[in-house]
């Protein structure tokens, strides 16, 4: 299902025309209304005449996380104060927290991608839409509940946390469509079974959009069979919007990116330099139609493939593959560098293991340790030592040579790695390394 | 049916766990008959031979243990020098392989028995019934 077929199935060769233009109004007015990117673009030496076609976006400058922290809280307004309706802050992860404003324009454009997001997957104005995600100094909420509003759906805005409480919405109110955290997904499972005697998969659920944190493809079966539902990636990050920028089809192969308004490249992390199609790198967006905060080249730290062939879907526009990691979440272990989600796919390829892990990282003498604690579960437990013992030494395997470094895998009592209700904690440091 | 269950308990190997796993059963009014424990270094496996399995079984599960009933033979043996060969002789002239093994003291100096666990509960019985030893019956 389509929201705007004409344009979500739109010419490559028009799509283009319509990035071209966008760009260099976006260009052009953050030259004359934002100091900073004036003050960038002089230091590059670039003006906005000299953006000619597409590739010229190569030559301006990217703008960074730290750029936004420099100009917090709203150095990179590019409209008065009094002209921006809602203001949004990141988690605040890794430092000081970054700053979104948005004008009645910006709202609307972000029901309109949502809006998008939601229908590709099936959703009706007949859906029950439970929003998990949180709602206070989060866009995840938001930005859900505009869109499910948007194709007429009726929200139900349980913002993040009070699992009982979520579960008995789900129950009573009929619930179709849940939005939340991939993890979050998998702890109401957990959760309605053992302490509510509930099975999620007899309920009326039957779409879930989950994002805001990595998660794989074992996950995806994981919580499809749990929920009895089609469980779909989506992808936005606050500095571009929130969620919207991308998002699954229902061809389950990628996030169609809503490139008519998020601009997106593939570079190198390390030297900056565009990569071509089809090669993994850092994912770039630029907001084409953004009025409030318009972002060039903004560097998202995340790491995917985009690729432009036509989807079975029928849409034209350009899929991101799901994020696999994150340039700055890199763990550098013994010199090699590793993502958790390599450790995360190889503990769900060993079948049955449930995805409950943590990494645990020390520096005992001189030399990196990894330490993989992996839940004991139920399903795998055998009263024999040395069937466990099995199962431990086939997860130190795999993950061995899923991330080349040697790791020691701990097998510790159910519920003991921490819950998370927003993102999930996976790796502890404890190497100080200052 | 001479059948005896077996509770295993997954546990972590950090000081304090075998007190709490005790506790709730001393809490319970669940009395231990016997019980093993088989370690391989961060984790162990606890098995214990109690006079309610169902009760101990449900009680763990409720308190977020993982956690296994399996069904064990018992057979007597005599409280002397050879009773234990005796009987894992006879065993073996069956062709039972033993997997986990305790000892269960019924009437101290008179009486014991050596409860374990087989590959094939109800095939292991046939052959080990009717031939003279006593097999243990709380089930």
């Amino acid at each position: 299902m389509f929201w705007d077929q004409q344009l979500e199935c739109i010419e490559p060769e028009r799509l283009r025309e319509v990035q071209l233009q966008r760009l260099k109004e976006v260009v052009k007015r953050v030259y004359e209304k934002v100091p900073f990117y004036r003050k960038k673009f002089d230091e590059a030496g670039i003006k906005p005449e000299d953006i000619r076609s597409l590739e010229d976006i190569k030559h301006l400058p990217f703008t960074s996380k730290t750029d936004m922290r420099e100009a917090y809280p709203f150095g990179l307004f590019a409209v008065p104060l009094s002209e921006i309706v809602e203001i949004h802050t990141s988690s605040g992860t890794t430092g000081k927290p970054v700053v979104a404003g948005y004008t009645v324009k910006d709202i609307a454009l972000w029901a309109e991608v949502m809006a998008r997001c939601l229908v590709m997957v099936g959703a009706t104005k007949d859906d029950i839409v439970q929003i998990a995600y949180g709602y206070g100094m989060f866009t995840g909420g938001l930005g859900f509940h505009y869109g499910a509003q948007k194709i007429g759906a009726t929200v139900v805005p349980a913002s993040a946390g009070n699992t009982k409480r979520q579960i008995e919405l789900m129950k009573d109110f009929g619930t179709t469509f849940l939005a939340c955290t991939p993890s979050y997904a998998l702890y109401l499972t957990e959760y309605a079974k053992e302490e509510m005697g509930i099975d999620l998969s007899t309920l009326k659920l039957r779409i879930g959009s989950f994002g805001a944190e990595m998660w794989t493809e074992e996950m995806r079966k994981e919580i499809e069979r749990r929920m009895g539902i089609k469980a779909y990636n989506v992808y936005g990050l606050t500095e571009i919007i929130g969620p919207g920028v991308a998002h699954e089809c229902p061809a389950q192969q990628g996030l169609h990116v809503w490139e008519d308004h998020f601009y997106p490249e593939i570079i190198d992390p390390e030297t900056g330099e565009p990569l071509p199609e089809g090669q993994e790198g850092e994912l770039v967006l630029t907001s084409l139609t953004r009025e409030g905060m318009p972002m060039i080249r903004f560097r998202t730290r995340d790491i995917t493939t985009l690729h432009r062939e036509k989807c079975a879907c029928g849409r034209t526009l350009a899929k991101i593959e799901r994020i696999k990691g994150r340039s700055d979440d890199m763990i550098k272990v013994r010199g090699v560098m590793i993502f958790p989600y390599q450790i995360e796919q190889a503990i769900l390829e060993v079948q049955g293991v449930e995805p409950h892990y943590q990494i645990i990282l020390t520096r005992p003498h001189y030399l990196d340790e990894v330490e993989v604690q992996v839940e004991m579960s139920k399903e795998i437990f055998s009263d024999d030592v040395k069937t466990i013992e099995t199962l431990r030494k086939r997860l130190e395997k795999k993950i061995e040579q899923t991330v080349g470094v040697r790791v020691k895998v701990t097998l510790v009592e159910p519920k003991s790695i921490p819950r998370s209700e927003g993102k999930a904690k996976r790796i502890i440091d404890k190497r100080n390394l200052k | 049916m001479y059948k005896v269950e077996i509770i295993s308990i997954f546990v972590e190997n950090k000081p304090g766990k075998l007190e709490k796993i005790t506790k709730l059963l001393a809490e319970a009014y669940i009395n231990i008959l016997g019980f093993s424990i088989t370690d391989a270094r961060d984790f162990g496996i606890i098995k214990f031979l109690v006079d309610k399995p169902k009760e101990a079984y449900e009680l763990f599960k409720k308190n977020g243990f993982v956690v296994a009933l399996n069904p064990a033979l018992g057979i007597e043996m005599k409280d002397k020098p050879g009773g234990l060969y005796e009987v894992v002789k006879f065993i073996s002239s069956k062709g039972i392989n033993i997997e986990n093994a305790l000892v269960y003291v019924a009437e101290s100096r008179e009486k014991a028995y050596f409860i374990f666990e087989v590959e094939n509960f109800e095939e292991s019985l046939e052959k080990l019934k009717d031939n003279g030893f006593e097999l243990l019956k709380l089930v």
